[in-house]
């Protein structure tokens, strides 16, 4: 298979950046979407040429690294699947692909299509976990689990935080992340004890971090790989007006 | 103090108001509404004088004037944080993809929110000036031959029936993001606040937008 590229370009945070057409050959339609950005690499690479520097790790879909916007829509057209579990075979022979990185004022670009999501690191930090104290693990029974909240904490727990919920936002609001975070703690009973601080302190640096706030256009859900549902973003309200109420 | 603050600085809290305001503007809509519909009355005399006891009701009852209060803080309330989450929003991207398609995720109601709403804010202003104020402050009595006139008058009945498809369209995706935004939206109630919230898109604007038609087709009036 054939694709004319279009790519965005930039040397690093200051840089304006452009797009970049590159044309690719004799594609494999089992190539998955980075491989084929290897192989353009590669060939630049061979022309002396700077290769496209994007960012990728697991390339099967786990570890939420690779963050390309692809003809308009975070990791491509495909629903439910990350950049790198996408192949070439879903694009028609000869298409033209435009790829552009998260566009975000909290995800800043580093360099050509990588950007700096840092912010879900603090987030993450300002609450995103339990404080346990060591030892030997417990026993995996000791706490009853009601089964709804064990497979709303599972399927929350889904998320990857490759923001591409954010990428698809119109507003770059954060809210599906963060709502999958505070219900995959929230829903459990050892995540209950910190819920109230929990919720309060990740949305005080949601809002530090300068990411939009959620008018509910369910982009998120549609665009998410994990298929993380909006009904976490109706959990997260329900908890912030709560803690903050009260 | 220091919580409602606190509160009132965070998109949640923010939004959380925008919902609350919204929902109380539709009770506001409702009973505008049953005023309004006097006038589809047959029988003209009556209509004008049942229409202009109540003009002059609520241009002079003491307890209107209170609520009238709560009506303004509503829609400054509204109006002020729809316009700063929307500049916020905004501003959280500030270079623009080169292609982007949002039909693929979204509809296009949901995204319109300040288009719909500023023309509905247009449409406020125009129509205070032509009614509220003359009834208000105006002293005008003959509001019912007022509104008539202006009703047969096309740009105007056509500028509200204009307006009023953006209200159903603002309320179509506006009644269940509010319930979203209150965290009520679970999975037991969705689909009935769902349904409720496309009958009040589609009934209120239907009718008071039938109001003005009535008198542009000449149908009443006369
Ligand atoms: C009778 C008039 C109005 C009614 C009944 C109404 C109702 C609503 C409701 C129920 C919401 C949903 C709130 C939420 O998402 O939590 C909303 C949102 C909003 N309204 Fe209004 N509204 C009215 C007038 C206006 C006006 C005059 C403006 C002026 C700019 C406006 C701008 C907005 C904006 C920007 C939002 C947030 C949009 C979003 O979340 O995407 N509205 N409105
Ligand atoms: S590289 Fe790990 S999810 Fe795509």
């Amino acid at each position: 298979m054939n694709f004319k590229l279009k790519i965005w370009r930039q040397k690093n945070s200051k840089d304006k950046g452009r797009f970049v057409d590159y044309t690719i050959e004799n594609v494999a339609d089992d190539t998955s979407f980075l491989e084929m950005l290897d192989i353009l690499n590669e060939k630049l690479i061979a022309n002396n040429e700077d290769p496209v520097a994007f960012d990728h790790d697991c390339r099967e879909g786990i570890c939420g690294t690779c963050s390309l916007h692809i003809n308009g829509r975070p990791h491509g057209p495909k629903p439910k699947v990350t950049a790198c579990q996408l192949f070439m075979r879903t694009f028609r022979d000869g298409e033209q692909i435009t790829i552009e990185p998260w566009r975000a004022k909290s995800f800043p670009v580093i360099r050509d299509l990588i950007t700096d999501r840092g912010a879900f690191e603090r987030i993450i930090q300002a609450g995103g976990f339990i404080s346990a104290s060591t030892g030997s693990a417990p026993d995996g029974n000791a706490i009853p689990i009601p089964k709804a909240d064990a497979e709303w904490a599972m399927d929350a727990a889904a998320c990857i935080g490759c923001g591409a919920c954010v990428a698809a936002c119109k507003n770059a609001s954060a809210m599906l992340f963060v709502s999958a975070k505070v219900a995959h703690l929230g829903k459990l009973p050892q995540g209950k004890v910190e819920a109230k601080k929990r919720v309060l302190n990740m949305i005080a640096q949601m809002d530090k971090e300068g990411f939009g706030s959620c008018t509910n256009t369910y982009a998120c859900e549609a665009e998410c790989p994990k298929g993380i549902s909006v009904a976490n973003i109706a959990y997260l309200n329900r908890e912030f007006l709560k803690a903050g109420l009260s | 103090m220091g919580w409602l603050f606190r509160f009132l600085s965070s998109s949640i809290g923010q939004k959380f108001i925008s919902g609350l305001t919204g929902l109380f503007l539709i009770s506001f809509l409702l009973v505008h509404l049953a005023g309004n519909l006097q006038l589809l009355n047959t029988d003209v005399e009556a209509a004008k004088t049942s229409f202009n006891a109540y003009s002059h009701f609520m241009s002079t009852n003491p307890i209107i004037r209170i609520l009238e209060i709560g009506l303004v803080l509503g829609f400054a309330l509204h109006i002020f944080y729809g316009l700063k989450l929307y500049f916020a929003n905004k501003a959280a991207r500030p270079v623009a993809y080169a292609t982007r398609d949002a039909n693929a995720n979204s509809k296009w109601t949901s995204r319109s929110m300040f288009l719909s709403g500023s023309i509905i804010l247009a449409f406020l202003i125009l129509h205070l000036l032509n009614f509220f104020v003359k009834a208000r402050f105006g002293g005008e009595e003959d509001m019912y031959t007022l509104v008539v006139e202006a009703f047969k008058l096309p740009y105007y009945s056509i500028f509200y029936v204009i307006a009023m498809i953006l209200l159903g369209l603002h309320l179509n995706h506006g009644f269940q993001s509010a319930f979203q935004t209150f965290g009520l939206l679970g999975k037991k109630y969705a689909s009935v606040i769902k349904g409720a919230g496309v009958a009040v898109a589609v009934i209120i604007p239907l009718l008071y937008a039938i109001i003005p038609l009535y008198f542009l087709l000449g149908i009443g009036g006369k």
